[in-house]
């Protein structure tokens, strides 16, 4: 890949050459009043930076100044990057060019007191995480294997074993917190599909003939060798939605640990909670500290531990989100007990919809905690006909099984289908 | 090829002289982009006409229009340029049996690597056609199915108009094309192509943007009729469906009508033709029948209450 082009000097040229003909204009009013607007946009949220401001004046220049509409259009096309700043550039600009002088009163005022949101090291130096970390001795980047050899030496095998095996249900405070910084450490591997795009290999795979022309052109005809490439493989994405109701409360908040732990090992993850509504996690769960970032969804969500509505939620999935984040072959999550408050309503048809537009769709379910369970209820077996696989995750070693299961390692699971 | 056009309003014409009825936002856009040389990102629904677009403006400007169709997996040998290989091969082949073991090198290499074994992907035809005569319109449609490392290897081409060919040396365009984007939105575009190009969100027609694009696309159609699509779609929009028709459905849809002879809606002639609009069967069973059928009383009350309106205006005036 090549890297993008710096500003040249024509790009240098062509900021001072707008800056000194807007000057001109107006007695420099207008090259004011962009950058003026431009603070307004910047300070609402939007990605404004100088050169859109440059940018802005040439094209208000160009496009003229005679009608308002086309005023609005032409610092429209600018600065809206996407379709969800409209709005906030709606307010502004009729904020703004209603009485530019009084805007900049405001700005003068509110402006300095504005800080871009940014992660500060020091206040979050007392979160549990960190804690833990030096309590525990360990560094969260440790490798497993390394980790495993640590904590034997803390616990017999016997005893490592049986917590592995414990039900999160059955977990004091104390296991439960041992339990969430086992799974931060989970490392998750993805599954992985063959792309179109090619990478050298030794042997196998086909002739790179690119390659091979290369060296003979440089070397001589003699040396035509048997140079090779196969297709690059990528990760497939995952795309969790997890419910949150009431019965499955005592999972729900450690589950979220497992979510974070996924979505913070790589960029291709989103993240859903639903009960009586469908929530969007995945912004939350991008700060780097997991105790902040559970307590913004738990501020964020209203929904805990009430009701399920099953069919509705993934159905104003399928409609709202499927065809944006299930686009690459995403792997689907579904954790729930496929208990339904609605008559599993709607289960059916949404479930059927969801797997058909997911590589995989695993329901992840803790009820299967019990021998013999079966899924009976209207909501599980509506489900049940159409997940591609069924599997546990009501303790630790099941949650270490669906990461290997994520990897495409065969792991045991209820195959459904 | 055609002067560009002196403002706003004369883009607006000149894109409706070439069968495409604009709105201000699209055509200040469009302007922009022309005149201040920089690439155009449109974002919209599926079937809202975002190709229509470049199309239309390549033939109102007279300029050749390079497409790019954009895929998973879209890389610089399909996008930009490839070598030739075996014709490649079969010169190493007949310079070998010419010259036998004294082979000069570095005209070999030089050989292989020049013009003749290029093979121009629309990229670089692009830049190409830009430097010999008009500079063309390149399209390259739906960005959002390509991956992050093409849109990397864009952003010089978008910033620019040029790229690097390692054995050849950079290409550049005279002129710059004027470059037009679009995605449906099954992913997002990353910010870095975003700031290089002006933005337009391309929305579902007003209803009587609609009924123009009608007109001037389906002009054999009955009146009645197009109003009655059109009122008709504009309502199933706001319900909450699957996919919602975009205009390309709207257009086949009245094409599908008028070819079968229908004058008017009617509760057949939408339940039979209900297919050339919804494209999901959940779509189709919620609006078939009972729905369609209060839908059609809806709109039929709507057009008598308008006519009574118009009428009770010719009659003060």
């Amino acid at each position: 890949m090549m890297a993008p082009g710096r500003p040249g000097d024509g790009e240098r040229r062509d900021i001072l050459g707008a800056n000194i003909v807007a000057a001109d204009v107006d007695g420099g009013r207008l090259a004011d009043n962009i950058a003026q607007f431009a603070r307004l946009l910047r300070a609402s949220g939007l990605q404004v930076g100088p050169q859109k401001t440059v940018l802005a004046t040439r094209a208000v220049m160009a496009a003229g100044l005679g009608d308002p509409k086309v005023l609005y259009w032409t610092l429209h096309a600018v600065f809206v990057n996407r379709r969800s700043e409209r709005d906030i550039f709606n307010q502004a600009f009729v904020l703004f060019w209603r009485d530019p002088d009084y805007i900049k009163k405001m700005l003068s005022l509110v402006v300095p007191q504005y800080k871009p949101p940014k992660s500060n090291a020091d206040e979050k130096a007392l979160s549990r995480r960190l804690a833990e970390a030096m309590v525990s001795g360990h560094q969260p980047d440790l490798s497993r294997e390394s980790d495993e050899i640590e904590f034997t030496a803390e616990a017999t095998f016997s005893d490592r074993e049986a917590f592995q095996a414990k039900d999160f249900e059955q977990m004091s405070a104390e296991e439960l917190a041992r339990a969430r910084v086992e799974i931060a450490r989970l490392a998750v591997p993805f599954e992985e599909i063959r792309t179109r795009r090619f990478e050298r290999a030794s042997r196998g795979g086909r002739l790179d003939l690119r390659r091979v022309l290369r060296e003979a052109a440089q070397k001589g005809p003699e040396h035509l060798r048997d140079l090779r490439k196969r297709p690059a493989r990528r990760r497939l994405p995952i795309v969790i939605l997890a419910d949150i109701s009431g019965s499955m409360d005592s999972y729900a908040r450690i589950l979220l640990h497992f979510i974070y732990a996924l979505t913070n090992d790589r960029d291709e993850v989103h993240a859903f909670l639903f009960g009586t509504r469908l929530t969007n996690i995945s912004h939350l769960l991008e700060d780097r500290d997991p105790d902040r970032a559970i307590a913004k969804v738990s501020a964020e969500v209203s929904d805990w531990s009430g009701g399920t509505r099953i069919g509705q939620c993934l159905d104003d999935f399928n409609r709202h989100w499927a065809r944006r984040v299930l686009g690459r072959n995403a792997v689907v999550l579904l954790f729930t007990d496929g208990l339904d408050r609605d008559g599993a309503e709607g289960v059916e048809r949404a479930a059927r919809r969801l797997a058909a537009n997911a590589y995989r769709l695993i329901w992840l379910n803790p009820l299967t905690r019990y021998d013999g369970y079966q899924p009976l209820a209207a909501g599980a077996a509506a489900l049940s006909k159409n997940v591609s696989e069924m599997r546990d995750c009501h303790n630790l070693r099941s949650l270490g099984d669906l990461a290997r299961a994520l990897a495409g390692g065969k792991t045991p699971a209820r195959r459904m289908r | 090829m055609t002067d560009h056009p002196a403002d706003v309003a004369a883009m607006k014409d000149l894109l409706l002289a070439n069968g495409y009825v604009a709105d201000q936002a699209i055509a200040t856009a469009l302007f922009l982009a022309l005149t201040l040389e920089r690439p155009l990102l449109l974002e919209g629904e599926a079937g809202v006409g975002k190709t229509e677009i470049a199309t239309t403006i390549a033939a109102g400007l007279g300029r050749p229009l390079i497409r790019l169709q954009c895929y998973e997996g879209l890389d610089v040998a399909n996008a930009a340029y490839e070598w030739n290989y075996s014709r490649q091969l079969l010169h190493i082949r007949a310079v070998e049996a010419a010259q036998g073991g004294a082979i000069d090198l570095a005209t070999l290499e030089s050989d292989l690597y020049s013009e003749a074994f290029l093979l121009k992907r629309p990229l670089l035809q692009a830049l190409e056609a830009a430097s010999e005569g008009a500079p063309p319109v390149l399209l390259i449609d739906e960005l959002d199915r390509a991956d992050a490392p093409f849109e990397a290897f864009l952003l010089e081409i978008l910033a620019d108009y040029r790229f690097t060919i390692p054995e050849i040396g950079t290409i550049a365009a005279k002129q710059p094309p004027l470059v037009i984007l679009t995605s449906n939105r099954t992913r997002e575009i990353h910010d870095a192509v975003r700031r290089r190009c002006f933005y337009h969100w391309v929305d579902y027609p007003s209803l009587e943007r609609e009924l123009a694009i009608l007109r001037l696309k389906v002009p054999e159609a009955p009146e009645v009729l197009r109003r009655e699509v059109v009122r008709f779609i504009q309502s199933i929009r706001q319900m909450d469906l699957y996919k919602s028709p975009g205009i390309a459905e709207t257009i086949n849809w009245a094409q599908a009508l008028t070819s079968l002879s229908y004058v008017a809606l009617d509760a057949t002639a939408v339940d039979s033709t209900l297919g050339t609009l919804l494209k999901y069967q959940d779509d189709i069973q919620k609006i078939e029948g009972s729905e369609a059928a209060r839908l059609l009383a809806e709109i039929k009350t709507e057009a008598r209450t308008a006519q009574a309106a118009a009428e009770a205006d010719g009659d003060g005036a």
